[in-house]
């Protein structure tokens, strides 16, 4: 088990369509590879940069690296990471179940509007949740009749676990709903004819069957803690982004580089851990054969708590922030202390993320094509290696992509291209997957009998392949799309100056306390992410 | 005699494996019908691969008609090779509809194109369906349009992988029937790949057993059911029974008392004896057994017989006379057996 097989997700093919992929012209394959290694080079340029800014690192930068300050900065974010994790698998778990399984009122809405919590980036919940709970903030106005002055705040460790868990829980909740949708009920029927009642069923059975999905969702979630820079930043947690960031601002560069790769390491140590365990136990398979409709477990006298927890859960993760940001719009349509240049902001932050998308798009492609039919070792080193940013956050690679135009080519420090790239490398990874798994699931028979009816290989990919894969190269768009409008370390650090989008306008009104015009950029980014979003999850449902 | 197709000592490794197609040599005259019958694993769709290009071969030489496709120097990719191809699952482009996939392998003028993929629609019997989108199909409408897309580009062979597997008991004799018709109607020239012995029987013009990777006999379906070569391949093809005998010339003694020989032998033999072959009645003279068990197939009946002794035969006969289990009966044979070389890993030489 290699490190960079670990970083690649696998795919899961039905059988028929692994056994045998159409063998390619040796000539197109080496054309696919020339181009897939371009960008497999360009993928390279963060990691190179941060070997070489450590390695070059002085004797001070090595003691930085061995001062107490650096192991609480690792100790901040391995517990941050725990807590999350747990947290949020505390409540996806009862949130998922009851929305997938039992006949909850409103199932289908409750859980639209918990999965809503993910569209909505990390600072702004994190913005929105240090306004409502602050020492002065709402909930102190609502205690303020009860005597309560002043509250601790939730500023720190609290505040962070707070809002990541509510940010990442749904990463949790989406596999471990399909995964509940497509447990075998025969195997909870076999256990209740055996006399386990139903809690025991659910323990002893439903759960060991989704323990795949659950680790994948962790997995997920555990490391989107450790790259997330907006939540830590607001919440002034000194977890390791954060202080990549306030080093790289200060052009402490190999002091940045060396907690950057203490980070890429700890993410690197996480995703081999998981892989091993994934080698090391056998899952469980899920039902083959006929499935069974699923009746609702009917909730009985519990249906008014569920109520209760399914309402605290969405109006946490995605009330507060709106009512929040709805309260900020009314103070600002009153007292309209400065404008919003809401035309440029949605050109830049709109602009910006499409010629990224469409470039990591392109760029995907040929690495795609390589990963569905090329089995020789060099496709798959290429592959995994395009990959990377899955192991680098974005604020590692802005840091990376800053030493490296800094020191070889400043005509494109604070560049849009430079930016564009930064994007790209940190998000390639999705729209590969998305591509890969489109291709992957097109029988290959389609190709071949195109061959056998006389089209050349290039022809049969633009004819057959292409068309059949577009809905998912579509939704690896605008999954990138989304990420990127949202993206806001890699934004900071590598924006041309004056360069301004959504999200570093968010940033820069909360670093300045101009509260209410966070409100106009944050729904706006609020609501297209959402549209976004709502188009990649109908694709998800109509495939099934 | 000029041949459609000639594999000469063909063969196909995969890495790190048992050769999946081991030194096979095999021609197929214009027009015939051969089938590759095995059991899966046993090369068979390596074979067919190799033929339409999929794989390149490790070693051998492919000639199609008059053109060498591949050999140690040469190798054809498949949209150059005028073979048509028709898959188990039929891999109709979802995203086209019917006229459409025809017509895909279609070079030259729409005019032209348009009247090949009205022709072809009216030989398969699906002239209204042109506009339909293929997941609007039966199974079996799907199989005549991949069959008519295949054809449309006039191929010089077809190759067709299981092409009804995917269909209902009921549903794939008739499509069979059709099959053969429009191939004898077009006198193309086809290959087709099953592990289903009845098909390949009643299809075929000759039949190529593959077991391993290696041919085992090639022969026409009436020669490969009533001699063939070992006991492998009469195992393989149809139900048999061995019993050990002597024999002498064109006779053998055995469990069954004295009975005759399709091919003259002498000395210890494996008597190889269709369950057709045996007549069992109710009071004729013969060897006793008695039934131990009884299927009911309609037009025939299979009993399970057991010896004196206690070895097992299985018969087919008649309906009539009406036996049950447990009943005591004669068998006598009807027609004669195939001895094979018990020294000589049973074959027949």
């Amino acid at each position: 088990m290699s490190l960079a097989d670990a970083i690649r997700p696998r795919l899961r093919l039905n059988g028929q369509h692994q056994v045998s992929l159409a063998r390619w012209h040796v000539g197109n394959r080496k054309l696919a590879q020339v181009v897939g290694l371009a960008v497999v080079a360009v993928v390279m340029i963060p990691v190179v940069y941060l070997v070489i800014g450590a390695i070059s690192a002085d004797q001070e930068g090595l003691e930085y690296l061995l001062r107490a300050r650096t192991a609480r900065i690792v100790g901040n974010s391995v517990g941050l990471m725990l807590a999350t994790t747990l947290c949020a698998t505390a409540i996806a778990i009862p949130f998922a179940w009851l929305t997938s399984r039992t006949d909850l009122p409103g199932q289908r809405a409750w859980l639209v509007f918990g999965l809503a919590a993910m569209v909505i980036p990390s600072y702004l919940t994190a913005v929105t949740y240090a306004e409502a709970f602050g020492p002065r903030g709402i909930l102190q106005s609502l205690l303020a009749p009860f005597g309560v002055e002043r509250l601790p705040g939730i500023r720190g460790f609290f505040g962070a676990t707070l809002t990541i868990t509510f940010v990442t829980f749904p990463y949790i909740v989406l596999p471990l709903r399909a995964a509940l949708l497509h447990c075998d009920r025969s195997l909870e029927e076999a256990g209740q004819s055996l006399g386990l009642n139903r809690w025991q069923v659910f323990r002893q059975i439903t759960l060991p069957q989704l323990r795949p999905a659950l680790s994948a969702g962790t997995l997920m979630t555990a490391l989107y803690t450790l790259s997330d820079f907006g939540a830590v930043a607001v919440m002034h947690f000194n977890a390791f982004t954060r202080a990549i960031f306030i080093q790289t601002a200060s052009f402490r560069m190999d002091n940045a580089s060396m907690l950057a790769l203490l980070l890429i390491a700890l993410t690197a140590a996480l995703l081999l851990l998981r892989s091993w365990q994934r080698h090391r136990g056998r899952h469980y398979r899920i039902g083959v054969g006929a499935q069974r409709h699923l009746e609702a477990i009917p909730l009985g006298k519990w249906k008014f708590p569920a109520l209760i927890f399914c309402g605290a859960v969405v109006f946490t993760g995605v009330g507060i922030p709106v009512l929040v940001l709805f309260k900020w719009l009314a103070g600002h349509i009153i007292t309209n202390p400065i404008q919003v240049p809401m035309t440029l902001l949605m050109r830049n932050t709109i602009g910006v993320s499409a010629v990224s998308a469409l470039v990591v798009t392109i760029a995907a492609f040929p690495l795609a094509l390589l990963a569905t039919r090329g089995t020789s070792r060099f496709n798959r080193w290429l592959v995994n290696a395009a990959y990377a940013g899955n192991v680098l956050p974005g604020i590692v690679i802005a840091l990376a992509l800053v030493m490296f135009a800094t020191r070889n080519l400043m005509s494109i420090y604070q560049t849009l291209p430079l930016l564009i790239i930064g994007y790209s490398i940190r998000y390639l990874p999705f729209s590969i997957g998305a591509t890969e798994s489109a291709f992957a699931q097109i029988n290959p028979r389609f190709e071949e009998v195109a061959r056998s009816l006389g089209l050349s290989p290039w022809a049969a990919l633009a004819r057959i392949t292409v068309p059949l894969a577009r809905g998912g190269i579509l939704a690896g768009l605008a999954l990138v799309f989304l990420n990127v409008m949202k993206e806001l370390p890699t934004t900071l650090i590598l924006r041309p100056i004056g360069f301004r989008t959504f999200a570093t306008r968010i940033w820069s009104s909360y670093d300045e306390a101009f509260l209410s015009s966070i409100a106009l950029p944050g729904l706006v980014l609020i609501l297209v992410s959402a549209f976004a979003l709502a188009l990649i999850l109908r694709r998800e449902e109509a495939l099934g | 005699m000029e041949y459609s197709l000639q594999a000469d000592h063909l063969t196909k490794l995969f890495d790190g494996q048992l050769p999946a197609v081991n030194d096979i040599t095999l021609t197929v005259k214009p027009g015939e019908f051969l089938t590759l019958l095995g059991p899966s694993g046993s090369g068979k769709t390596t074979m067919l691969r190799l033929l339409a290009g999929f794989e390149r071969p490790t070693s051998g030489r492919i000639q199609i008609g008059p053109r060498i496709v591949a050999d140690d120097s040469r190798f054809v990719p498949p949209e150059r090779r005028k073979v048509g191809m028709v898959f188990q699952d039929y891999a109709l482009f979802p995203h086209v509809d019917v006229a459409g996939n025809i017509a895909f392998g279609l070079r030259g003028s729409r005019a032209e194109s348009e009247r090949r993929v009205k022709q072809l629609l009216s030989l398969v019997g699906l002239s209204q369906f042109a506009g339909r989108m293929p997941h609007e199909l039966s199974g079996g409408q799907q199989q005549r349009v991949a069959l008519a897309r295949a054809l449309a580009p006039e191929p010089d062979i077809l190759l067709l992988d299981e092409p009804f597997s995917n269909l209902d008991t009921g549903l794939r004799a008739q499509v069979r029937t059709h099959v053969r018709d429009i191939l004898h109607e077009t006198e193309t020239t086809a290959i087709f790949v099953t592990h289903d012995q009845e098909e390949a029987l009643s299809l075929s013009d000759e039949i190529a057993v593959i077991h391993d990777g290696r041919l085992l006999q090639v022969a026409t379906p009436h020669v490969i059911y009533n001699r063939p070569i070992n006991s492998q391949v009469a195992h393989f093809i149809g139900e048999a029974n061995f019993l050990p005998g002597i024999a002498n010339g064109y006779t053998a003694d055995c469990l069954l008392g004295e009975v005759k020989l399709y091919l003259p032998r002498t000395g210890d033999v494996e008597l190889m004896i269709r369950p057709e072959a045996l007549a069992v009645n109710v009071d004729d003279g013969g060897t006793s057994a008695t039934v131990r068990w009884r299927e009911f197939h309609g037009h025939f009946q299979r009993l399970g017989l057991a010896l004196a002794n206690g070895t097992g035969l299985i018969a087919r006969t008649g309906v009539a006379p009406y036996i049950r289990r447990g009943d005591q009966v004669t068998v006598t044979m009807a027609l004669p057996a195939l001895a094979y070389d018990p020294a000589n890993d049973d074959t027949l030489s």
